[in-house]
């Protein structure tokens, strides 16, 4: 519907402070079709806080911010979101199958096709593996089946792009391989952006890497050179301690 | 005695009426209760004094005044909430009391005694008259109607602001229709209850229905089956007393006590049957 050239995601001159503080600073970033980015960057770095100003939910002190050419506000319903953390009461009366319909509710022709809502709400459930618990309630739910949860009720919103905050965080090795797997799928036919603090898991899966501390370090390309993560993170040798596959270094030779 | 009671007019009124009231308090009690903002039934029977104390003063129909006032201060709460950030609590705190301020200070102001000014502040219901019956009527109509068509958005709403209002839902404005939906409510309960109580009535009988049910919708039915039988059980419980043994009980205070006693059964039987939350 909207200008067939429009990145999904423009953000130009973002600035956005909370009080004296800054969470993000002077970001430039471009999210176009084809595109798989994960976000590393320490905790408080500001990545929930990137993906808020995507999604409208926080306004920039400064800068514009573009979801396919329109103001986040008006392009609410085409982003897919997967919040990190379930801030809803757990004792809240709502099946999982209900939870994920929420991700229909956008739509402005309210009743046209409830069949339709009915199906995208079952393959959602399917897709996530989570069909056998459709009726039980959503506070019932482990921290992984919960997550799950939550991407379901993204996708039953048929985004045209998906913003996820550290989706695999409480998901065992298995679950988050096969979240992986889907992500992979996905972005073949949306862009998505994804953040985490674990650079391990991001960098098996996305297609480019950026860094986050405050200002954006990003290249376009899946190479995370000592710079970016030094700037952001202040402590290189620390996350080669981690299990960072070494790959995704472009060099190892200039650590002081 | 039940056949006695149902042959005088004034409680076959007051039956109606109370059997009425308990649509409009089962269906927005569980908005309320499964929202956490209980106390915001509390807050805006208060305000709604001030416009009772209003009515007194300038000599209309107090419950007019009480409706504005209630009306007003919801959409207030809500236009505050929303654009100031203040804190819900705060803003149902401070119109609790200066609702009450206001009517204490109009009524002593409106000249010569306030009559049945006790009605207002723990209920009349054995006085309503057909008028009131038919009000009560039409509010549970548009309750109903509202809640019909807007139920999966309200519940998105109540369960997970952020993400209903990133996937396009008008937040904002159902808030406001929610808020309104409760001061209507209240406004109506203050013939039951009455201002003091009025917060009772649309706790209890939501709290009983979440002992026996995950889905909202059969909640809301249960809370208005729950919120029924007190109100009925209130009536005959303090006619029988007072035909049978001469003693005069308020209605109010007994209906609002017999559904605490139907909350603690519930509890018990709830917990007897393994059906306690989360095993």
């Amino acid at each position: 519907m909207s200008a067939k050239g429009s990145p999904a995601i423009e953000m130009r001159g973002v600035d956005v402070r909370f009080g004296e503080t800054d969470a993000l600073e002077a970001i430039n970033l471009t999210i176009e079709q084809g595109d798989y980015l994960g976000i590393i960057g320490p905790n408080a770095g500001g990545k929930t806080t990137l993906l808020k100003v995507m999604l409208g939910l926080i306004e920039p002190d400064r800068g514009e911010v573009r979801v396919f050419g329109r103001p986040p506000r008006e392009a609410r319903g085409m982003i897919g979101y997967v919040p990190q953390y379930a801030r809803f009461d757990t004792d809240f009366p709502i099946s999982v199958a209900e939870t994920v319909g929420m991700g229909r509710l956008g739509r402005r022709t309210r009743r046209t096709s409830s069949t339709r809502d009915r199906e995208l709400v079952r393959q959602a459930l399917d897709t996530v593996e989570l069909s056998n618990v459709a009726d039980v309630r959503v506070g019932r739910l482990s921290g992984g089946q919960l997550q799950r949860a939550l991407i379901a009720r993204a996708l039953a919103a048929e985004p045209r792009v998906l913003l996820l905050d550290e989706p695999t965080a409480s998901l065992d090795t298995h679950i988050g391989r096969s979240v992986y797997g889907l992500l992979d799928r996905l972005s073949d036919e949306i862009p998505i952006v994804l953040v985490s603090h674990d650079i391990g898991v991001i960098s098996r899966s996305v297609r480019t890497i950026a860094c986050l501390n405050v200002r954006l370090h990003y290249h376009h390309s899946r190479e995370l050179t000592p710079e970016m993560v030094e700037a952001a993170y202040g402590c290189p040798v620390d996350l080669v301690a981690h299990g960072v596959p070494h790959r995704v270094f472009e060099s190892h030779g200039d650590e002081a | 005695m039940i056949g006695e009671a149902l042959s005088y007019p004034f409680f076959q009124r007051a039956l109606a009426a109370g059997l009425l009231a308990a649509v409009a308090c089962g269906i927005v009690g569980t908005l309320v209760v499964v929202r956490r903002i209980a106390s915001i039934s509390g807050g805006l029977s208060h305000s709604a004094f001030g416009g009772v104390g209003l009515g007194y003063l300038l000599g209309f129909e107090p419950m007019l005044g009480a409706l504005g006032f209630g009306v007003l201060s919801a959409l207030g709460i809500g236009v505050a909430e929303l654009r100031l950030r203040q804190g819900m609590d705060t803003l149902i705190a401070m119109v609790w009391a200066i609702g009450m301020a206001l009517g204490i200070l109009f009524v002593s102001l409106a000249p010569g005694q306030a009559p049945d000014l006790l009605g207002y502040l723990f209920g009349n219901i054995l006085l309503v008259s057909p008028g009131y019956i038919g009000l009560v009527a039409v509010l549970d109509l548009v309750i109903v109607g509202t809640v019909v068509v807007l139920f999966q958005r309200l519940r998105a709403v109540a369960f997970d602001e952020e993400f209903a209002w990133v996937i396009g839902v008008p937040v904002g404005a159902l808030f406001l229709l929610l808020l309104t939906l409760v001061a209507l409510t209240v406004v109506v309960l203050i013939r039951v209850v009455g201002v003091i109580l009025v917060i009772a009535l649309l706790t209890i009988p939501a709290a009983v229905a979440r002992h026996w049910t995950d889905r909202l919708s059969r909640m809301m039915a249960l809370a208005v089956l729950t919120g029924a039988v007190s109100i009925a059980a209130g009536l005959f419980f303090t006619f029988g007393l007072s035909s049978e043994f001469g003693i005069d009980l308020p209605t109010g205070p007994s209906i609002i006590l017999l559904a605490a006693v139907a909350y603690g059964v519930s509890a018990v039987a709830r917990s007897l049957t393994g059906r306690l939350r989360g095993s």
